[in-house]
């Protein structure tokens, strides 16, 4: 089968499209399972969902998803038309749960090239005994016919000709398609169209009639186009939209019949064609990508290439130096030009929103991520009978989509590890007197030039005792136990071969867990650190610096040097007064603001950069915090705030050795290169 | 198709085969094969980075990448000179790591058939010729071949002797 899908582009677009409603769709079956409750919307949303996978997944030839895909959709079908009560959602979601993740897995699977050979039989088996089940226990009558309707639509994807024909069709049309050359699998395309017809008639006829078992039929179709006869109540121009819908397609013509006798037979001779219009469509737009079945909801957000956005980046950085180099031109120097100055005004704001623009591109927010782990948390609470609530606070965050990556995974473990571990079962949550229900909270922050993920439970807590015991049979302990700070027992379960879990268990406790996530956030250069209390919970904080993110800046001058400090550690800034300033025996500075003392950094002598404003009173003093420390860094001035995008320092440059109180470098407008202060790194260097 | 492909990569190597961009540096000349050469460009504001060695002067803002830059003339261990129009930064990437070399100025490309490119001569003390490949004549000319590789790669090794 593999071979058959040549057409790259298409399947691109179908895993890119699929993905996303499953997303949608899984988004929506957990926001029911939580409201115990499937809403007439819900479950409309979920039909349509799957309608549009069942037709697309047909028209690729992947026949598992159609057929699952087609399951769900009969059920709900039966779900909304019937409306039956008492359904038991938690088995509903489940069985809907463990479609998606087939799906999810078989579009992996064509993703990276396999043949998508997962078989649904067994999925799809159950989902018509529960369906079957609904049905019994909402004693419908017509349980046979129902029977034969699910038997019957899933015949749909064959043609019968010889159906009887109960309803009687307003109108009669003939169609003659088309496709573009060279598109390819021309009768997969012809079968597509019969397949989503059978939704408006079941009236139909088709000239080569076997389109998918005859190879010839290509062939016919290419030569003589595809020739659809059918009835239907929908008007000439509701028909002629919904064949222009077809993919690749380059000609059609769509003729109204007005003689019943001809169509009937059709098979003997052509029909006299008494109203026919001919329409013609340009080449160009001959490749009208609508969806396949019709497309329901307006695609808001497309995926590009990082790469480009980091030539579009660049791009605009040169524009902005180009910008400079216009307005600032020395030959304009001494002119009054106030219609220029007017326009480069207008040309200065109009680039710096695109600069803005093409920065924030970059980001996504952690919403997504955050969301993903709602469905491990109710899987688990199931598998596992606890009751954990998850709690998602400033999922609004916005980080790099790099770090998005490399977090996602870690931030699963965690999350499985704390329900796992964390949390007691409701019954000793109960016996401690704590409610029945635990809060599993997710927060990210800004904080300083770092992002804060924390991962909170309100478990039982890391229970030192054990962990002592388990690192000394595992011979981890480095130092004498009665000489380890809490801090350092905690960091004791990060090591490699680390489990305290006694039984391995389907989510977690091989022992790999806790230092493959400290890996992978540490490759990021981020650090993890835990907190934890007896009984209260545990904290665990994964600290992802921002390399890459945009940060508010405040750049400062010192000699030529721009530097640039993170506005959110910025407390004050102010210009120091002689009688302040303190000098301690070992020489150490000091300024005295509001009766506090505070360090003083010359950046100047730190860096060694030549500049003349050596005096306290001269220059300016920033006062900055980085996890409750304070430090004064003495500058030139200050130069004004801005928007900065963090860009590591070169590879060869970081091959050297790391660089303390240097985070990155950033441009600024005009082209010139300013270094990022890293305060930790600062207050450390002290 | 393919062979079309693969003979103008051949033709590409050719192309460049035994051409040289060489350049001046106190009153020697060097030549740095062309395939490691990106392009060249004026002097141009560097911002200084601290702790690192003298050599590296910093990081220039190339069209919004930044590369760190050298000054061949210290990495030489030679007498420091203040910039001027002539001088140049010839940008290489080596092993996918972009550089800029200061130099004190660009002269031409050559080419220097094979059999006028000669093994340095072996002085054993001092490590001088460390970074020199080849030597190439060309005419009365005498032109030192750089061995773009080593300017980075013994870094630490070096770093480790001064400290010694």
């Amino acid at each position: 089968m593999s071979e058959e899908y040549i057409n790259e582009p298409m399947l691109e677009m179908f895993l890119f499209e699929s993905t996303q409603l499953i997303e949608q769709l899984e988004q929506s079956i957990l926001d029911s399972d939580k409201e115990k409750c499937y809403t007439k919307t819900a479950i409309n949303e979920i039909f349509r969902i799957m309608h549009t996978i069942k037709g697309s997944s047909a028209m690729m030839m992947f026949s598992e998803i159609s057929g699952l895909a087609h399951s769900i959709e009969d059920l709900f079908y039966y779900i909304r038309e019937e409306n039956p009560q008492n359904i038991d959602c938690s088995a509903l979601s489940d069985l809907i749960l463990e479609g998606i993740d087939f799906i999810k897995i078989e579009l992996e699977k064509i993703k990276n090239k396999d043949s998508a050979d997962g078989k649904a039989t067994t999925l799809i088996g159950t989902i018509k005994e529960f369906l079957y089940g609904l049905q019994q226990a909402n004693n419908y009558k017509n349980i046979d016919k129902t029977k034969q309707k699910v038997e019957e639509s899933k015949k749909q994807y064959y043609i019968s000709q010889d159906k009887v024909i109960t309803t009687v069709y307003k109108n009669a049309f003939k169609a003659t398609i088309y496709f573009e050359d060279g598109c390819e699998m021309e009768n997969i395309r012809a079968y597509t169209i019969i397949h989503n017809l059978n939704d408006i008639t079941k009236e139909i006829y088709h000239i080569p009639e076997d389109i998918i078992e005859d190879e010839e039929s290509v062939d016919i179709i290419k030569r003589d186009g595809f020739i659809v006869y059918l009835k239907s109540d929908l008007s000439y121009e509701k028909m002629f939209e919904f064949f222009k819908q077809t993919i690749f397609l380059k000609e059609l013509e769509l003729t109204q019949l007005e003689n019943e006798d001809e169509f009937k037979q059709f098979l003997s001779e052509e029909p006299s064609e008494i109203q026919k219009k001919d329409y013609q469509i340009p080449k160009e737009q001959g490749k009208i990508k609508t969806n396949v079945t019709q497309s329901i909801s307006q695609q808001s957000i497309i995926s590009v290439n990082v790469s480009k956005l980091d030539k579009l980046m660049d791009l605009v950085g040169e524009m902005v130096i180009a910008e400079a180099m216009v307005i600032q031109n020395p030959d304009l120097r001494g002119l009054e030009l106030d219609n220029f100055q007017k326009a480069a005004v207008q040309l200065s704001k109009i680039t710096s929103e695109i600069q803005d623009m093409v920065m924030s591109v970059r980001m996504v927010p952690l919403s997504a991520t955050f969301h993903k782990m709602n469905r491990i948390v109710r899987d688990m609470c199931k598998k596992l009978g606890k009751e954990v609530e998850l709690k998602i606070i400033g999922e609004e965050t916005e980080v790099d989509k790099n770090i998005i990556e490399h977090i996602s995974d870690p931030l699963m473990h965690l999350v499985r590890n704390a329900i796992d571990h964390g949390f007691e079962s409701v019954k000793n949550r109960e016996l401690k007197g704590k409610s029945k229900s635990g809060t599993l909270t997710l927060e990210a922050k800004n904080s300083g030039s770092d992002v804060l993920i924390i991962v909170k439970d309100d478990g039982k807590g890391l229970n030192k005792e054990q962990i002592l015991k388990k690192a000394r049979e595992n011979d981890l302990l480095y130092k004498n136990a009665e000489d380890m700070s809490d801090r350092e027992i905690y960091n004791l379960i990060l090591l490699p071969g680390f489990s305290t879990k006694e039984k391995v268990s389907e989510f977690s406790g091989r022992g790999v867990g806790m230092d493959v996530v400290s890996k992978n956030i540490e490759t990021i250069g981020g650090t993890l650190s835990i907190e934890s209390a007896l009984d209260k919970g545990t904290m665990i904080t994964l600290k992802i610096p921002l390399t890459l993110a945009i940060i508010d800046g405040m750049n400062i001058k010192v000699g030529n040097s721009t530097y640039t400090i993170p506005t959110i550690s910025i407390r004050e800034s102010f210009r120091p007064k002689e009688k302040d300033i303190i000098i301690d025996p070992d020489n150490n500075e000091m300024i005295m603001v509001r009766g506090q003392c505070y360090p003083i950094l010359r950046i100047h002598e730190i860096y060694k950069v030549d500049t003349k404003v050596t005096n306290f009173t001269e220059g300016i003093i920033i006062m900055v915090e980085q996890d409750d420390k304070l430090l004064c860094i003495f500058a030139d001035e200050l130069i004004g705030q801005q928007q900065v995008v963090v860009k590591a320092l070169p590879e060869y440059i970081r091959n050297f050795k790391k660089i303390k109180g240097i985070a990155g470098c950033t441009l600024l407008g005009d082209g010139r290169i300013s270094l990022i202060l890293d305060i930790g790194g600062l207050i450390d260097k002290r | 198709m393919e062979e079309i492909l693969s003979n103008e990569v051949d033709l590409e190597e050719d192309t460049q085969r035994g051409r040289f961009l060489t350049f001046s540096l106190e009153r020697e000349s060097y030549g740095i094969e062309i395939r490691y050469v990106t392009e060249i460009i004026g002097i141009q504001s560097i911002t200084q980075v601290p702790e690192l060695p003298d050599y590296v002067k910093g990081i220039i803002n190339l069209r919004g990448k930044i590369i760190p830059v050298m000054d061949v003339r210290l990495r030489f261990k030679k007498e420091p000179r203040d910039y001027n129009d002539r001088t140049c930064i010839i940008v290489v990437d080596i092993k996918n790591i972009s550089i800029g070399l200061i130099v004190d100025s660009v002269t031409e490309v050559i080419t220097i058939p094979e059999e006028e490119i000669v093994d340095p001569p072996q002085i054993n003390k001092g490590s001088q010729n460390r970074y020199i490949n080849k030597i190439g004549k060309v005419g009365n000319d005498v032109k030192l071949l750089l061995d773009c590789e080593k300017l980075f790669t013994e870094d630490e090794l070096e770093d480790l002797h001064d400290a010694l």
